[in-house]
């Protein structure tokens, strides 16, 4: 799927259209198999993605939480008897299949949409997702939001989440008013308690946004980490929206600070299993893959990062080809986000501002 | 005969007596590998057991990718709290020194092998093999160092393939196996002895398909010791750090060529260095010159 980016939407991110891109990155976001095939060339085909062909996947994760894929970026779902808890909503194509399978898995009502960044792969379906669902509203509820605070589920995210997907007033705003956050939170945790369990909200400042959070379920004993660690690419580092490869590089040690593998017989053994990690795009994971993933960006950026020592340019790190022993695995010559682009955001980060 | 005819019937009965030779064949076919077994170090010593010399590829058909894996590897690495009970891939692990125990999981009611478990005593490893048709789960699913494994029988070899299996060693020296490759495993039963033939199929950091035989030979007296691993802190380092040479950096990858008087070309591996041919332009290749005293290395 992956190859069937349309040169119209290349142009267009040439043109800096990274965030509306996002979309596409998650419909054609490959999976490991056929990301083997990356560095094909891409077939000559145009026109905007069908989305009537796809499908969205359900897979268990562990404890009351659920992987869909196929909406775009990884979405998570958490049911109980409160509720339905989602992580992210995947693009707007894609909202009844969404719809769908939660439904397929619970019949509570939509409670929160958790969102852990702006990007429309994410977001996308905030708007219809939101409105086939519902707050418990009363008390202070009501209070902040107004009379129509239970008609339609929560959606929570960090505050630059709102102020990128919304505008001041009389401007025109990147999207719907009806996608846009319901309720925000600035602080570097937020928690809440639902389906029985521990929910914490972990803001990751200046990563793959200036917006990230990831969300830690405590009793399922899941992690959903957004874009921040994904399995089929080199990270995005979405600059435009105050990212950074430091903050990357943070949020993917804290996974593993939190992430615990599973234990035989009292001991460690495996470094396997235990927390569940689910990325914003591509397989499940556990803590294991996390640590080769922060491995290699690590490499990565202590490379780019002695390459600025010797006084190199842009131009000659890239020539140097700092990422050259990953890119079978992570690169890509054509597409949303390449090689080269991954290796100027890592400079950029990294290179001493003018 | 009520209307069959004498070749009608002996046609049937024909068939019925094949059909009978074939299932037989199939079922003698299938040398269970049940049992507990122990390796044997005969073949690859040096690599499986001191361990492998930093900078050495000989051998091992590996693009450039995985050279620069190898040379930027720091052995400091395994020191991290996150890596030291990392287990082998189950396409490695057969090459420590593992005790093996094999054993079947059979359906009560129809006395089928729904499965071949197989423990290996270096980190505790556990693979299953379904040997019931099951499908292999969708390309989203959890990887694991063991990977998810399916068997059936090809005369009297189990063919194992697995796949979904996490990044691990083609070699210990920093040479990775990427986590989309995929691997077959053929267990060869003769006698007392079993011998586990396992090639990987690497897309990423493979030009080509590598093989390695195991040996393992019939020990009922076996016991199986437990592999405890508690992860410390063995090195006071800032959080995130991870050791690693940078590119062109690496001081150690001259000792290996010169160690042993091989061309520092050959032992940057690839497809070509496998074959015995390769011998023969080894002999107009330069070579480091020789340490004043060889150092042994275990």
């Amino acid at each position: 799927m992956i190859l069937m980016r349309s040169v119209g939407f290349l142009k267009a991110l040439r043109g800096g259209a990274l965030t509306a891109a996002m979309i596409f990155i998650g419909f054609f976001g490959a999976t490991p198999n056929v990301r083997a095939q990356q560095n094909a060339p891409p077939p000559n085909t145009a026109g905007a993605p069908d989305y009537s062909k796809a499908e969205v996947h359900i897979l268990h994760v562990q404890g009351n939480v659920y992987m869909l894929v196929g909406a775009g970026g990884n979405i998570t779902v958490q049911t109980g008897d409160d509720g339905v808890l989602l992580v992210d909503a995947g693009v707007a194509q894609m909202s009844d299949k969404v719809l769908a399978a939660v439904r397929s898995i619970s019949d509570k009502p939509i409670r929160y949409i958790i969102n852990t960044h702006m990007h429309p792969d994410h977001t996308g379906g905030n708007e219809a997702i939101a409105k086939a669902g519902s707050t418990i509203a009363g008390g202070n509820v009501v209070g902040d939001i107004g009379a129509s605070a239970g008609n339609q589920a929560t959606i929570l995210a960090f505050q630059a989440v709102l102020d990128r997907m919304s505008a001041p007033t009389g401007q025109q705003a990147p999207t719907p008013e009806g996608a846009w956050p319901t309720e925000t939170y600035t602080t570097p945790e937020r928690k809440m308690f639902f389906n029985n369990e521990g929910i914490e909200i972990i803001h990751i400042p200046a990563a793959h946004t200036d917006g990230d959070s990831m969300v830690f379920f405590r009793r399922s004993d899941v992690i959903s980490t957004g874009d921040i660690f994904v399995t089929n690419r080199y990270p995005i580092v979405d600059m435009q929206h105050g990212g950074n490869i430091q903050g990357v590089i943070a949020g993917l040690n804290r996974i593993i600070e939190i992430a615990i593998p599973a234990a035989i017989g009292g001991n460690d053994v495996l470094q396997e299993g235990g927390t569940m990690v689910i990325p914003g795009h591509g397989r499940l994971c556990d803590v294991a893959d996390v640590v080769f993933y922060q491995e290699m960006v690590t490499i990565i950026r202590d490379r780019v990062q002695d390459m600025i020592n010797k006084g190199m340019t842009l131009d000659q790190v890239k020539a140097a080809r700092p990422t050259r022993d990953y890119d079978p695995r992570y690169g890509a010559t054509s597409g949303i986000w390449t090689t080269d682009m991954f290796v100027e955001a890592v400079y950029k980060s990294l290179a001493p501002k003018k | 005969m009520g209307g069959i005819s004498r070749a009608r019937l002996f046609a049937i009965f024909s068939l019925l007596f094949l059909s009978s030779m074939v299932m037989a064949k199939s079922a003698t076919a299938q040398i269970d590998p049940s049992g507990d077994w122990a390796p044997r170090f005969d073949e690859d010593w040096e690599e499986r057991i001191p361990g492998p010399e930093i900078g050495d590829y000989l051998g091992l058909p590996i693009n450039d990718a995985a050279r620069l894996r190898g040379d930027s590897w720091d052995a400091a690495l395994i020191e991290l709290p996150e890596n030291q009970c990392r287990m082998h891939g189950s396409d490695y692990g057969w090459r420590g020194p593992s005790n093996l125990h094999i054993w079947q999981e059979v359906d009560r009611a129809t006395q089928r092998v729904i499965a071949y478990h197989m423990h290996l005593s270096a980190y505790g490893a556990e693979q299953t093999v379904w040997m019931d048709g099951r499908p292999h789960p969708p390309d989203y699913a959890l990887h694991t160092w063991q990977g998810f494994s399916t068997g059936e029988w090809e005369g009297d070899t189990l063919v194992i393939t697995t796949t979904h299996l996490k990044e691990n060693w083609i070699r210990r020296n920093g040479i990775p196996r990427s986590d989309l490759a995929t691997a077959r495993a053929r267990l060869m039963k003769h006698g007392n002895y079993l011998t586990v033939a396992v090639i990987v199929y690497d897309p990423v950091y493979l030009t080509e398909p590598f093989i390695r035989t195991t040996d393992f030979v019939y020990t009922p007296q076996q016991q199986m010791a437990p592999w405890p691993c508690d992860p410390v802190d063995e090195v006071d380092r800032p959080a995130g750090q991870v050791p690693n040479h940078l590119i062109g950096a690496n001081p150690f990858l001259d000792e290996f060529p010169a160690r042993y008087g091989i061309p520092p070309e050959a032992t940057r591996g690839g497809a070509e260095t496998m074959y015995p041919e390769y011998q023969l332009k080894m002999k107009n290749m330069k070579r480091l010159p020789r340490p004043a005293k060889v150092v042994p290395n275990r």
